[in-house]
């Protein structure tokens, strides 16, 4: 009886550390031609948040829809940024997944210290900066899009004060709000934003409250750069109109959403499955744009006229064809000093660790 | 001038209303003894059930129904676990904010119409509406006051009445003695292990009809994690309200405002630090718990119940 409680306990005990360094045996695979792999997907927040985790979701099943059997997926939601991901991605590294995406800011570091004990896993970090031989980063930029939405709601707002609710004052939204300044006031150069920070991506109520206070005092029409769907909501309630993020919100929130810039992850999540199928994956910084068709902008409400969609149209296409982009001087601050020269242009170093405000805007850019 | 105070009072109440349940709610609670920690779990549950209700049913009353339903049966597990298995406290409510709070996020993804399939973020629900009151709504600054949706109204009758039962009447000296003493609560002839279930579960209702403000009234409808840690701000602002329904208002004001209060200054265009702002509610929390720690003669009449979180047993000296 003794004897064989031992050996049970032997057992379980080699059970144990087998499946805890080998992850049920199933350590990294090889690459084969024709083989199926496994793609592991980390998301945020919720899939539900209609937003951004949302937007990764569709692109993560269009890339199963696309490439059909010769990949398999799977996701995890809410992983807090910081040590907790580190253990959610090295699971998967030893589960046997060939590519993991990780979809937020907070996980880089986490990823490359585990990039580093899986040399032949691929790994993705969308909207770092940091690389190694197995780990590349992806992101897009938005602040094209926003350009364009930023000209709708220079052309709609009645009061001229629009309410901008923002996340974290970090440069990719900071970079943001500039570009839909920029954009409504091309259009019209009275129209200010008024910036909120409610230092969260994803706190509905906080959200609303933020939209709220910018309402009453005194904008007309809301942008954001949040996770959730409230502040369109509270512009809806007011009967006031909004610009969406993320997702096209007006499939939510209704046709006060005049328009959104989108992300349109799927393209590039196909593409680089199939690189790393084909073996011609390379470490990479990728920063598509309009172009590349990784951000774009959604279709328009009904309430926008045809003459404010040419103009969008017009400028897309300056985008589109590589004559003009958006931080093309002369660009000021927001003390009128000019930053960006007349005929110069900002380079990407320049547009990727962005602190400062154009003119046009109120509120603070740092902390 | 006086518009921006009238908007921050509407605010401020709209946001403290849910706030206000909770705290009254877990008041009654912890006074009989019982530490509830397990609000947060308990207002996403309620927040999540009752818009789910009020999605296919269209009726407000019957989701608040469901709502104190919810929050009271999680309450009678609390109970359960804590009166009569004599669990710890602190562990059992843990465990059902956990709980709560993953089974939320789960029925949020799976009691949807299949249209949504399954999910229940994005759809819109009949929500309370602002009731004006004659006259008074009109009243300058304080018109927001009257100009609130019926649970709010509902609270501010609820605050005096919690009062006046905890400190007026026999039930509510009963219900203190529980808490403070319940060795000679149990000799002068009182159910001490009825009287923790029946107001742990009670509470628990009040905090379940928090919950439903939140997706009933302040932000319409289900977004996962709706309650922002705002369970958390209730256990808080018990301690700040010094277990005296009365003065949970003033705490309610005080963290319901806060937030409306430094989105607006930002959106004047002042730039006072958000941080510091934020952290004043809890700043105030540590200065009532340090006061109550060294003036003991104020803690003894004013202070936590002498008995929470212990759990009771007869024999026990």
């Amino acid at each position: 009886m003794k004897k064989s409680g031992i050996i049970l306990a032997l057992v379980v005990f080699v059970l144990f550390t087998w499946v805890f360094f080998t992850g049920w045996g199933l350590g990294p695979s090889k690459a084969e031609a024709g083989e199926t792999q496994k793609a592991a997907f980390i998301y945020v927040g919720p899939i539900g948040d209609l937003g951004w985790s949302w937007e990764h979701e569709r692109g993560r099943k269009m890339l199963e829809e696309k490439l059909g059997d010769k990949v398999k997926s799977t996701y995890i939601e809410s992983v807090p940024e910081g040590p907790d991901a580190a253990r959610v991605i090295r699971q998967y590294a030893q589960q046997g997944y060939k590519v993991i995406f990780a979809t937020s800011f907070g996980y880089m570091d986490p990823m490359l210290e585990v990039a580093r004990d899986f040399p032949n896993v691929y790994f993705e970090h969308c909207s770092g900066y940091k690389t190694a031989p197995n780990m590349s980063t992806y992101f897009g930029r938005m602040y094209q899009p926003r350009y364009l939405s930023g000209i709708v709601a220079g052309k709609m707002t009645k009061a001229n004060v629009i309410g901008y609710v923002a996340a974290f004052p970090i440069p990719e939204v900071i970079r943001g709000i500039n570009a839909f300044t920029l954009g409504a006031r091309s259009v019209n150069p009275k129209a200010q934003v008024r910036v909120v920070w409610t230092n969260t991506w994803f706190d509905p109520v906080k959200e609303r409250e933020a939209a709220v206070a910018l309402l009453d005092a005194g904008a007309d029409l809301i942008a954001q750069h949040q996770d959730t769907t409230e502040p369109q909501k509270a512009a809806k309630e007011r009967g006031l109109l909004s610009i969406g993020y993320d997702s096209d919100m007006r499939g939510f929130v209704g046709d006060s959403v005049l328009v959104s810039p989108v992300w349109n992850w799927g393209a590039y999540y196909v593409d680089t499955v199939k690189a790393i199928l084909n073996g011609t994956w390379k470490t990479h910084q990728y920063w598509g744009g309009l172009k590349e068709g990784i951000v774009e902008l959604s279709d328009f409400s009904p309430m926008v006229p045809q003459a404010t969609k040419d103009m969008v149209a017009a400028k897309q296409q300056l985008i589109l064809n590589g004559s003009w982009d958006v931080f093309y001087g002369p660009v000021k601050d927001q003390s009128g000093k000019e930053v960006v020269a007349a005929g110069a242009k900002m380079s990407d170093s320049e547009m990727l660790n962005m602190s400062w405000f154009v003119e046009g805007v109120i509120g603070k850019a740092g902390k | 001038m006086i518009q921006l105070v009238a908007s921050l009072l509407a605010i401020t109440l709209r946001a403290g209303t849910s706030l206000m349940y909770a705290t009254i709610g877990e008041i009654y609670t912890e006074r009989s003894g019982i530490l509830n920690l397990g609000i947060e779990g308990m207002m996403l549950m309620s927040a999540v059930t009752s818009f789910a209700t009020v999605y296919y049913t269209g009726n407000l009353f019957l989701s608040i129904l469901v709502a104190m339903l919810v929050g009271g049966t999680l309450a009678s597990l609390h109970a359960f676990l804590s009166v009569t298995m004599r669990a710890n406290q602190v562990v059992s409510g843990l465990s059902i904010t956990l709980f709560g709070s993953g089974m939320a996020s789960f029925l949020g993804q799976r009691l949807g119409p299949e249209s949504n399939s399954g999910y229940l973020v994005g759809l819109v629900g009949s929500k309370f509406e602002p009731i004006a009151i004659p006259v008074f709504s009109l009243m300058p600054i304080f018109g927001a006051v009257f100009n609130q949706d019926i649970l709010t109204y509902i609270v501010y009758v609820l605050l005096p009445v919690s009062w006046f039962y905890l400190y007026k009447t026999r039930d509510g000296l009963n219900l203190r003695s529980v808490g403070e003493n319940p060795q000679t609560a149990d000799a002068m002839g009182i159910d001490v292990g009825k009287v923790r279930y029946m107001y742990t579960i009670f509470g628990g209702m009040l905090v379940g009809i928090g919950g439903a403000h939140l997706s009933l009234s302040y932000a319409p409808g289900w977004t996962e994690n709706i309650t922002g840690g705002r369970g958390w701000i209730v256990i808080a602002l018990v301690i700040f309200s010094m277990w005296n329904p009365a003065r949970a208002i003033w705490g309610a004001i005080l963290f319901g405002g806060i937030n409306a209060v430094q989105f607006r200054l930002q959106a004047s265009g002042t730039t006072i630090p958000a941080s510091y702002l934020n952290m004043l509610p809890y700043l105030a929390t540590v200065f009532v718990l340090v006061v109550l720690t060294w003036w003991e003669a104020l803690s003894k009449r004013i202070g936590a119940p002498s008995a929470l979180a212990k759990s009771y047993m007869r024999e026990e000296k």
